[in-house]
């Protein structure tokens, strides 16, 4: 199947969406935030709680003085290491229980400070690699299924629970499996420590938690002989933290976006910018897959008129992932199936839109998203709807495939639940797995023409955008009906402008990594 | 008049009922042997277990049909509706302007952990629903939808600065009975901080009914298929009565 969409437009559409870009990296660079120094020390291998619990990385941060935060933590922890001679962990607890200050060692010079780190990035690297070699070694051993790759969640709020979920899904079919994380915990400006039981509407992302998870799905994975993959979140106020336990613990996926949280979340929009690049470096250096969030804007906004702002959105995400060294086969770029279903000939707007997609990222990991706004009580009808939604997804060759739950709009799903919306995915992929190949698209009919009208208007919208600005397009409504202003927003106190003689050796280790 | 209804399947009173259910055990003759007792056990006859499968290690899945004697007494059901002011938009605008004579604003949010904000957005947002305009498109309400996901006192909070006349709290998605735990402390901190009396409380999703609204001490209760003129009527109705003024029959 093949769309003839005119190449020089998405030729266009990606100058525009470079355009759009280059300014926003420019202030990226000038600029860090609480999250990514507390993502540097998580590196250098300081973790752990406070007796009052207060995560260690936050309780460093939050004693540093603010010129000395504009340096970077590397430097004053840096100073600290080599005075001390202690190991970060240590180190780490040792500031944790205030039997140091870190401006005890301000006069320390900066070399001796870098010499310290050293070995400690290069260890933290080290670790990262390791685990992107053994996820390697465990694909080519225990390979996947073909794609669309059969993604579902679990989400009891308790991570024991999750476990024996994941490993059910995993046997009824599913090839990843996603972590919902507890309601709210995108706006804590910190990551929890230690396994968790208890969440709202999801299951606290930890690094403890990832651990359990992990050892469980490589468990079931070896017994199924395939690689099951595990995802969570790096969104909200502390994504860079959470890309860095996501290498630690090989995690294979992570929502990242770049747009999600300041829309959906109300975070402020020059924290996510700084933060998602930082944490997408890392994700492109161990081999982590982003998955982008432009399903959300189908779910506040209609779809219809939605969709040239959903291809912006793909557009823009490809081109800030790209800049923080994401290689395409590492960039989920988001979809969803959510046109009204009552539409006429909503499928084929469906197919236009999921072709569409295929055709201008053909090498991205696409990731689909399954309908949501209109399932209602009537689980016999969603499951029809997600049936066309599976149908959608494997004519198209999409990469990711979330499925669609029979029960969306009632509860978290079921055990059963999960196994029946497996059951249907693996039915119509089976059953129409080549039918993309054999159908040869209507030149002028409504697919064609749809998914033109699309691109072009997506062209318009995303010249709009590199007018006046993304900061300024986001002010004013522009993606998902959603307005948002610069300095407004959760975690705006945290970004702060980079000194001079700011350092951070992770920055400049990835940077290097990925222009090598 | 009493009118005895069972489920009908075929035939009148045959009580054909479908049920599915996951059981924690491997899938074995034996196991479907024990989801068919299981359905006698619920006190339903005829159960015949037309599907039984593994799911996972440790866990099957059955389809079961079956007969209830159990019936209901349809005439003896009370279940008081909400909907009971049928107006249109431009009546009820007219209706507020005449007997309010100011605009009401009107705030709703999907509470607690659940992020599905379709029923909140076909209430207030311009579109509406099936055709029937949100409130944010009548002339005589403000509406502030605040979105997915927002804690009971945020929103008390927001009804006390922003002088809320009818707060709307929705709640589509559940787990282990969160709806009713976030409705339940909607209602107790608005009470708490003495607002309870000032705004004319609402809550709405697919398992809402307007008999489970009134045990939370709502006034109102919306479920599925409700169209926003039907909300709308009922705020200008009870507001309205609130103040003391006559209210035209319709």
């Amino acid at each position: 199947m093949e769309l003839k969409i005119d190449r020089e437009r998405v030729a266009r559409c990606r100058e525009l969406a470079s355009a759009i870009v280059a300014p926003v990296e420019a202030f990226i660079a000038a600029h860090s935030t609480v999250s990514v120094e507390r993502a540097v020390l998580r590196l250098l291998g300081v973790d752990g709680i406070t007796p009052d619990e207060i995560p260690i990385p936050n309780a460093i941060l939050d004693a540093l003085a603010p010129d000395e935060r504009r340096r970077g933590a590397a430097l004053a922890f840096g100073k600290a290491l080599a005075e001390t001679g202690l190991e970060p962990p240590a180190l780490g607890e040792a500031l944790g229980l205030r039997r140091f200050a870190l401006e005890q060692f301000a006069q320390t010079p900066e070399a001796a400070a870098r010499g310290a780190l050293r070995p400690h990035v290069e260890a933290a690297l080290s670790r990262i690699d390791a685990q992107r070699e053994e996820r390697a070694r465990r694909l080519a051993r225990l390979p996947q299924l073909p794609p669309p790759l059969l993604y579902v969640i679990v989400a009891s709020g308790n991570i024991y629970e999750d476990r024996s979920a994941g490993v059910a899904a995993a046997e009824a079919g599913a090839q990843v499996v996603a972590v919902i994380r507890s309601t709210g915990q995108s706006l804590l400006d910190f990551v929890p420590f230690g396994p968790t039981t208890e969440g709202f509407g999801g299951t606290y992302a930890t690094q403890a938690n990832f651990a359990i998870m992990r050892a469980a799905l490589d468990e079931v994975g070896e017994r199924l002989g395939r690689y099951v993959m595990l995802t969570n979140y790096a969104s909200g106020l502390c994504m860079p933290e959470i890309a860095v336990m996501a290498a630690l613990e090989r995690l294979d996926m992570l929502l990242n976006d770049s747009m999600y949280g300041i829309l959906f979340r109300d975070i402020n929009m020059k924290r996510t910018f700084v933060d998602q690049h930082f944490s997408r470096m890392l994700n492109a250096y161990s081999g982590i897959i982003i998955n982008t969030g432009e399903d959300n804007y189908l779910t506040t906004a209609d779809a219809v008129d939605q969709a040239p702002a959903v291809l912006a959105s793909q557009f823009i995400n490809e081109e800030f992932a790209h800049r923080a060294g994401l290689p395409d086969d590492q960039i989920g770029l988001g979809d969803a199936y959510e046109i009204n279903p009552d539409l006429e000939d909503s499928f084929l707007y469906q197919v236009a839109q999921a072709q569409l997609a295929r055709e201008i990222f053909p090498h991205a990991a696409l990731k689909y998203m399954p309908p949501t706004k209109h399932m209602t009580g009537d689980v016999f009808k969603g499951h029809l709807i997600d049936a066309m939604f599976n149908l959608t997804s494997v004519m198209t060759g999409q990469s990711i495939h979330l499925c669609g739950m029979l029960t969306e709009a009632i509860h978290t799903p079921f055990l059963g639940d999960r196994a029946l919306s497996l059951e249907n995915a693996r039915y119509i992929m089976n059953t129409a797995r080549h039918l993309g190949d054999e159908i040869v698209l209507r030149p002028g009919g409504t697919i064609e023409r749809r998914a033109h009208d699309v691109l072009a208007a997506c062209e318009s919208l995303l010249r709009r955008v590199s007018e006046i600005g993304l900061m300024a397009a986001i002010a004013s409504a522009t993606f998902a009906d959603v307005a948002r202003s610069p300095d407004g927003g959760r975690g705006f106190e945290g970004v702060f402008a980079r000194a001079d003689d700011y350092f951070n050796p992770f920055d400049e280790a990835l940077r290097f990594a990925i222009a090598s | 008049m009493s009118r005895i209804v069972k489920p009908y399947g075929d035939t009148q009173d045959d009580g054909k009922v479908q049920l599915s259910f996951t059981l924690p055990v491997e899938w074995s003759e034996a196991a479907d042997e024990a989801a068919r007792q299981l359905a006698g056990k619920m006190g339903f006859t005829d159960a015949q277990v037309v599907d039984g499968r593994p799911i996972a290690t440790g866990f099957s899945f059955f389809v079961v049909y079956a007969s209830t004697r159990e019936g209901v007494d349809v005439d003896a059901v009370v279940a008081p509706s909400a909907r009971r002011h049928e107006m249109s938009m431009d009546e009820i605008d007219a209706f507020v302007a005449e007997r309010i004579g100011r605009k009401l604003r009107v705030a709703g949010a999907c509470i607690g952990s659940d992020a599905h904000t379709v029923g909140i957005d076909a209430i207030l947002n311009m579109k509406g629903y099936k055709g029937d305009y949100g409130l944010e498109r009548y002339r005589m309400f403000e509406a502030f939808n605040l979105g997915s996901q927002v804690a009971p006192e945020e929103l008390v909070r927001y009804a006390k600065e922003h002088r809320i006349d009818a707060l709307l709290a929705s709640q589509v998605v559940t787990q282990k009975g969160s709806d009713i735990k976030n409705f339940t402390q909607l209602g107790e901190l608005l009470e708490a901080e003495g607002l309870r009396d000032h705004v004319v409380l609402i809550c709405g999703g697919p398992r809402v009914t307007n008999r489970l609204a009134s045990e939370l001490g709502y006034d109102a209760g919306f479920g599925r298929g409700t169209l926003p003129s039907a909300v709308a009527a009922f705020i200008a109705v009870t507001l309205a009565e609130r103040l003391r003024r006559p209210v035209a029959s319709r």
